[in-house]
């Protein structure tokens, strides 16, 4: 079982607010999905090697040379807060919580 | 017109043809869109004046071609894109309130392909948030119902591409498959879905939700149909460094349904408890009637089929978890102000994200974190390549997969919504097509005592879609299942209220 503060590091590594009310609701839900993940264990996987990718392992290469791409104007255009042609931002220095 | 039984390949022979004029079928579809989406909710944005405007152009195009056959194959054909894939100037929300007034400036290379071949976009189909679900209950702009029963759920994630293509809203609609997102609503609502190969048809433009698994794909009423559209989208693209620089073959389909010389494999993991009765019935009924048209069909093993859905809701919830750290506030979509930067990452995130995202979101960063990554993910990444193993031996014997899409035929909405698991569970036959990278393809094979249609799945070795689309072709020439048209969605027609 997930106690109340392993839920609560976990949203902090995400970065996810959580109202009081779902947090307990997570942690139920998610001890008992990671319960039922436990029968993985069972699997056998000695020497077996992890698929990160299906894709035969292989190099990208392509030359560097410059293309023209989104305009400022269409990239800021989603922007919830934009001043002078650029994303605004409360400061970013001081204190993480 | 009587759009009902019409297929995308019948409404593109009309307008070349010129039968019908790109307008006069644009208006049809439009006009049922307008009878049904009150009932349907297939849709999230929908754009009939741009899809009228450029239907014209379209009329106009054909009408000045001297040579009518240097048109774009698909000129002027009108179908719908979910909501994951974007659509340059449509809004693209995704299902989540986070993309809520998101516009997307450039179309996905998918879309592109089928906009250089001539079609017409008229709107953005529902999902589940992000993709991520079983029955598009997860949209945080409410469910979409099943045609074949507005009670029950259409299946997902691409459940309104696959409710609007059954209630012949459109004649074709894109769709994204991840776990079984495109085969799953296609068995729900009676469709044709098409997954195809890993790494075939490009994801730029795809909002990336678990990127060693996502795919693009078709839902549409025939796979006679699917092979119109598939040969389009697919090959290489130099903004996709996953997509494959397999030559894209050119996908002749037989004019005989004669499949003497093909082995047909059955998984028997996927006969076994859990499994509806109607929908193991219809299944073996359909593979017996492939082994009618001449195919051999031989009993194999897909031993590993068991621990799917733990493999799948490790690693797909993982890659979800760093794919979805871009949802800040800051670039894109609203803000929820707070005093910090942190401050508007936490609460843009926590508040505008839906329950099943950020359930997903904490799974994938509690099995990627320090002390878990071993015994989840990485574990989780081994028996994935069990599953591969599993396929290749299967594919030594056999040239084709035949198995139930689904455990069951369409729930009713709500059941499953307060279980996760419960609903994680739905998607074990899916799941293992891309754990593994092949490609599959649902179709229906029956119906249950309810009415509901049952679908079956064909799986094939990664890059054999035309084998896929040929026997499924030969046993819709041989049916007529995929020709039913849902008594909701007939009444609906243009003139009456459903």
């Amino acid at each position: 079982m997930l106690s109340r503060e392993e839920v609560l590091h976990i949203a902090h590594l995400a970065r996810l607010e959580l109202a009081e009310e779902e947090i307990e609701a997570y942690r139920k839900q998610l001890s008992s999905i990671l319960e039922y993940f436990a029968r993985l264990q069972e699997v056998d996987t000695e020497g077996i090697p992890p698929t990160a990718s299906v894709l035969p392992p292989r190099t990208v290469l392509r030359r560097d040379e410059p293309r023209p791409g989104l305009s400022r104007k269409d990239l800021l255009a989603n922007a919830p807060d934009v001043v002078d042609g650029q994303f605004r931002v409360p400061p970013v220095l001081g204190p993480s919580p | 017109m009587d759009l009902q039984q019409w297929t995308l390949k019948d409404v593109v022979e009309a307008l070349r043809r010129g039968q019908v004029s790109s307008v006069e079928i644009t208006r049809a579809y439009l006009a049922r869109i307008e009878a049904l989406e009150p009932h349907i909710h297939a849709f999230l944005h929908l754009d009939p004046e741009g899809a009228l405007r450029r239907a014209a152009e379209a009329d106009r195009l054909r009408t000045q071609a001297e040579d009518p056959t240097s048109l774009p194959p698909l000129l002027g054909v009108p179908i719908a894109v979910k909501d994951v894939l974007t659509v340059r100037g449509m809004p693209c929300t995704c299902g989540s309130r986070i993309l809520e007034d998101f516009v997307p400036p450039y179309n996905a290379t998918a879309v592109q392909r089928l906009l250089d071949a001539g079609v017409i976009v008229v709107g953005k189909t529902n999902t589940d948030e992000f993709a991520m679900g079983s029955s598009t209950e997860n949209s945080a702009y409410g469910p979409t119902y099943n045609p074949w029963d507005p009670s029950r759920v259409p299946g997902g994630s691409s459940g309104g591409s696959a409710a609007a293509v059954a209630a012949r809203m459109v004649p074709a609609a894109l769709g994204t498959d991840t776990g079984g997102s495109v085969r799953q609503p296609a068995s729900f609502c009676g469709v044709t879905g098409l997954k195809p190969t890993y790494g075939r048809i490009s994801r730029f433009g795809l909002v990336a939700y678990g990127s060693s698994l996502d795919t693009v794909g078709t839902l549409t009423l025939t796979a006679a149909d699917a092979a119109l559209l598939f040969p389009l989208m697919a090959g290489f693209d130099p903004r996709d460094a996953t997509s494959m620089r397999q030559p894209v073959p050119t996908i002749t389909l037989p004019d005989e349904p004669d499949l003497r010389g093909l082995r047909i494999g059955v998984p028997q993991e996927y006969f076994r408890e859990g499994l509806q009765p109607e929908v193991a019935q219809a299944v073996r009924q359909a593979i017996e009637h492939l082994a009618h048209l001449g195919a051999e069909v031989v009993d194999i093993s897909l031993p590993h089929t068991p621990y799917a859905v733990p493999v799948y809701y490790i690693i797909a919830p993982s890659e979800a978890s760093a794919n979805l750290a871009r949802y800040d506030g800051i670039r894109y979509g609203p803000r929820v102000e707070g005093e910090t930067m942190w401050d508007i990452f936490y609460k843009t995130r926590g508040r505008l994200f839906g329950p099943e995202v950020k359930r997903r979101i904490m799974l994938g960063t509690y099995a990627l974190s320090a002390g878990y990554y071993d015994a989840y993910y990485a574990k989780a990444q081994k028996v994935r390549t069990l599953f591969r193993q599993d396929f290749e031996k299967a594919f030594q014997r056999v040239d084709l997969i035949a198995a139930p899409v689904a455990p069951s035929t369409a729930f009713p909405i709500g059941t499953k919504t307060q279980d996760p698991l419960s609903m994680y569970l739905e998607d074990i036959f899916t799941l293992p097509a891309n754990l593994a990278g092949v490609p599959g393809i649902a179709f229906p094979v029956g119906f249950d005592h309810q009415g509901l249609p049952i679908g079956m799945q064909l799986m094939a070795p990664p890059f054999e879609e035309p084998r896929l689309l040929a026997v499924a072709h030969a046993y819709q020439m041989t049916t007529d299942w995929h020709t039913r048209v849902p008594r909701f969605a007939s009444q609906g027609a243009v003139g009456s209220t459903p």
